[in-house]
């Protein structure tokens, strides 16, 4: 870890990247995010959200809001393990999480920290009963979890208007950080667009630019706001767009939309689906001998996919995720990550229990960076856009719309031959650098509110 | 437009999808229309017979005895519940049977959840059910048609036993009126647990022979549920052709709405089913008054 990137202790003076935003500020007449902890006297503190109750004991409460049950269950079960080993090496200030978060001793500013898990059902409303829950009778300073973007903007807006911050896992849909954005919310993980922008090119370079997609889509925000970016970005390489089958969330039987796809006249399935609907319909694709005539895409890829449908069907097929343990083998801290996972589960970490190690990492770091539990200061410490190492190399987030700039891997199915060991499911075929594949800042609608 | 070979292939879908839904809309027909009880943990007993099969065929690569062992644990659950549970509610109201099926649902679904975990999982196709027959321009996985014949045949030996024996006979005079029953010297309890077993083994049944061509998820309960309850509701209460012909209604709806509109296809399920009730509050094969 560079010294550089770890040494800066807030709260104690003034350092020079903050005293140059001070001085811009000061010269365009704008109000921009100070050093907190300096510029917030301790007396102007006002109680918001739950502070300073929920900070008062020896401990903070985390609130994690997981789909436990529901199409999106296993990326869940998933979720709270990464969370769980997150906040375990949070509280014994373990040397793995400090190289995340440099100013991490034990706890979190010394406190220690509890969680709570509450069955999300991969529905919003249930999402938002457990979330006001936690706030309300755990105190929560924090909310957390999601797989489906429907949670999460939904929680999302409802943190936001309690003033607690909320942090998504998985979210893929483009309007988490585009039009439903909120000053309480953070999303570190990749999402449609910087997804479908990246993988693109290699679709393109491989499958060739002259193809004829139709896609599965699932009808909600994710699944629609993937659809537009994959459109968006695969026209450009040249690509047709036949169509789409629009599927409701947790389908069962996807036989009327493959026999229109087998009448599309296309060469090339996007799957779009996600989790056991991703599962489900690429298992009766290939029965209906679909995947014999067209290759399949995943753009956004759903965790334990690969395990679900075998390699025999994944073979070949091209998708981003967010993570896939091999990355060990370049990145130290991903090893680090893979190491513990496996030592306390005795299995392979997928991409929705690394979102959710690194949020609670990256919370923790911001929150020793504010030197404060105050919201208002954690979001200022989240938007000065400190940069830190994570698994898969620098991590940060952006100011404007509170996405996380993260690396993600766009990988390749390996033929049940190439397997090295049962869990070699994937060839890394690219990293791709979030800050290069992420929307400019206002393309997806970003608004923030207030801070109070 | 879509082209005509499409709406002959989406024709074919439909009624092969129907008969599939009349084939697991069956346990739930046969516990509500013969012993009255909505019984909401159907779905919950369709994937514990789903996962019996899985292991079953995991352990010994036979999809007949996948078949034997689902219906057999589900008809093990069904009779205990029966005998342990539901007996007590038979006189209650229908609230607390609603009640008390749902939560057993509930616990079914967590027990599997904890046992199998949440990862989706695949039972293959059977060997002599692989590839794809081709019927016309449609192409058609093999599964899926023997799937067609056997859901067919199971609805037809499943309508004989309840409805042409006199075990069917027996029941239905003892939802009429038990006691009378009882006073003719025959053990109606005995009676309503067969029944409630037999309904119970045919949700377990439908769950294993629809696994290979569905991915298995703890979760995939609710879904059967609700497409049940539309299936029941548009056939008739307690009718069995009803059941069948809801089936079908509902996988041509499915199917012949994809063709204009995909995203319209489940919203037109509903709306059909809506206007049933609107017009015909006893479903279609349903005779009035019957609870």
């Amino acid at each position: 870890m560079d010294d550089h990137k770890s040494g800066k202790v807030r709260g104690h003076g003034v350092d020079r990247r903050s005293m140059l935003k001070i001085g811009a500020g000061a010269a365009g007449g704008m109000l921009l995010p100070a050093v907190p902890g300096v510029a917030l006297a301790a007396e102007e503190k006002k109680p918001i959200g739950n502070y300073p109750a929920g900070t008062q004991g020896d401990s903070v409460f985390i609130g994690l809001t997981l789909d436990i049950t529901g199409p999106y269950s296993a990326q869940g079960a998933d979720q709270q393990k990464g969370y769980e080993l997150a906040i375990e090496q949070l509280n014994a200030g373990a040397p793995e999480i400090k190289k995340i978060s440099p100013l991490t001793k034990k706890g979190v500013l010394g406190k220690t920290v509890k969680f709570g898990v509450a069955d999300a059902e991969t529905k919003p409303n249930t999402a938002v009963q457990a979330a006001t829950r936690f706030m309300h009778d755990n105190k929560a300073m924090v909310i957390s979890g999601s797989t489906s973007s429907a949670v999460a903007i939904a929680l999302q807006k409802v943190c936001d208007r309690e003033r607690t911050i909320y942090l998504p896992a998985i979210s893929g849909s483009n309007e988490t950080t585009g039009v439903d954005c909120q000053r309480y919310g953070f999303r570190l993980c990749y999402f449609a667009y910087p997804a479908c922008k990246a993988i693109a090119p290699v679709l393109a370079k491989s499958l060739g630019k002259d193809r004829k997609a139709i896609y599965l889509v699932p009808d909600y925000t994710y699944g629609h706001t993937t659809y537009d970016s994959m459109v968006e970005f695969t026209e450009k390489q040249g690509w047709k767009t036949v169509g789409s089958q629009v599927h409701p969330l947790g389908a069962k039987d996807y036989s009327s939309f493959l026999i229109n796809i087998a009448n599309s006249g296309a060469d090339t399935l996007v799957v779009i689906a996600y989790g056991a609907d991703a599962a489900n319909s690429i298992k009766q694709a290939k029965q209906f001998g679909l995947l014999e005539k067209m290759n399949i895409v995943v753009p956004y890829m759903s965790a334990f996919l690969e395990k679900e449908i075998g390699p025999e069907i994944m073979a070949g097929v091209y998708g981003a995720t967010g993570f896939w343990w091999t990355l060990e083998d370049k990145y130290p801290i991903a090893k680090d990550f893979v190491s513990a996972f496996e030592k306390k589960y005795k299995a392979k970490p997928r991409d929705s229990a690394y979102i959710a190690y690194l949020t609670t990492a990256l919370w923790a770091d911001a929150v020793e960076r504010a030197g404060s539990f105050y919201p208002p200061d954690v979001i200022k410490a989240y938007e000065a856009g400190e940069v830190r190492q994570g698994p898969v190399g620098d991590v940060t987030f952006r100011a404007g719309d509170h996405q996380g700039v993260i690396n993600f891997p766009i990988v390749k199915g390996k033929k049940p031959s190439e397997m090295k060991n049962p869990d070699d499911y994937f060839e890394i075929v690219e990293v791709v650098q979030g800050k290069d594949a992420l929307p400019d800042l206002g393309v997806l609608g970003c608004k923030l509110g207030p801070y109070i | 437009m879509p082209s005509m070979s499409l709406f002959l292939s989406q024709l074919f879908n439909g009624l092969a999808t129907g008969l599939l839904l009349a084939l697991i809309s069956t346990g739930l027909t046969i516990i509500y229309g013969t012993l009255g009880v909505v019984n909401f943990a159907h779905g919950a007993l369709f994937v514990v017979g789903s996962y019996a099969g899985f292991t079953a065929y995991s352990l010994t690569d036979s999809f007949l005895i996948a078949i034997a062992a689902g219906a057999a644990v589900a008809l093990v659950v069904g009779l205990v519940v029966e005998r342990g549970l539901m007996r007590m509610y038979y006189s209650r109201p229908d609230e607390d049977q609603i009640l008390v099926t749902f939560g057993l649902g509930i616990i079914l679904v967590e027990l599997v959840r904890s046992i199998f975990g949440g990862i989706s999982l695949s039972v293959p196709t059977p060997e002599w059910g692989q590839g794809v027959a081709h019927i016309g321009s449609l192409i058609y996985p093999l599964y899926r048609l023997q799937a067609l014949a056997i859901a067919a045949g199971t609805l037809a030996v499943l309508y004989y036993v309840l409805y042409r024996t006199s075990l069917g006979l027996i029941v239905r005079a003892g939802i009429e009126d038990a006691q009378m029953v009882n006073a003719l010297g025959i053990n109606v309890k005995r009676t309503f647990l067969l029944v409630f077993g037999i309904g119970a083994m045919a949700a377990g049944y439908a769950g294993v022979i629809d696994s290979p061509i569905v991915t298995l998820s703890p979760d995939m309960g609710h879904r059967i549920l609700v497409d049940s309850f539309v299936v029941v509701v548009i056939g008739g209460v307690g009718s069995f052709p009803g059941a069948i012909i809801g089936g079908i209604i509902a996988g041509e709806i499915l199917s012949l709405t994809s063709m204009f509109n995909p995203a319209y296809s489940h919203v037109m399920l509903f709306v059909v089913m809506a206007l049933v009730l609107i017009f015909r509050p006893q479903g279609l094969m349903g005779q009035e008054g019957r609870e």
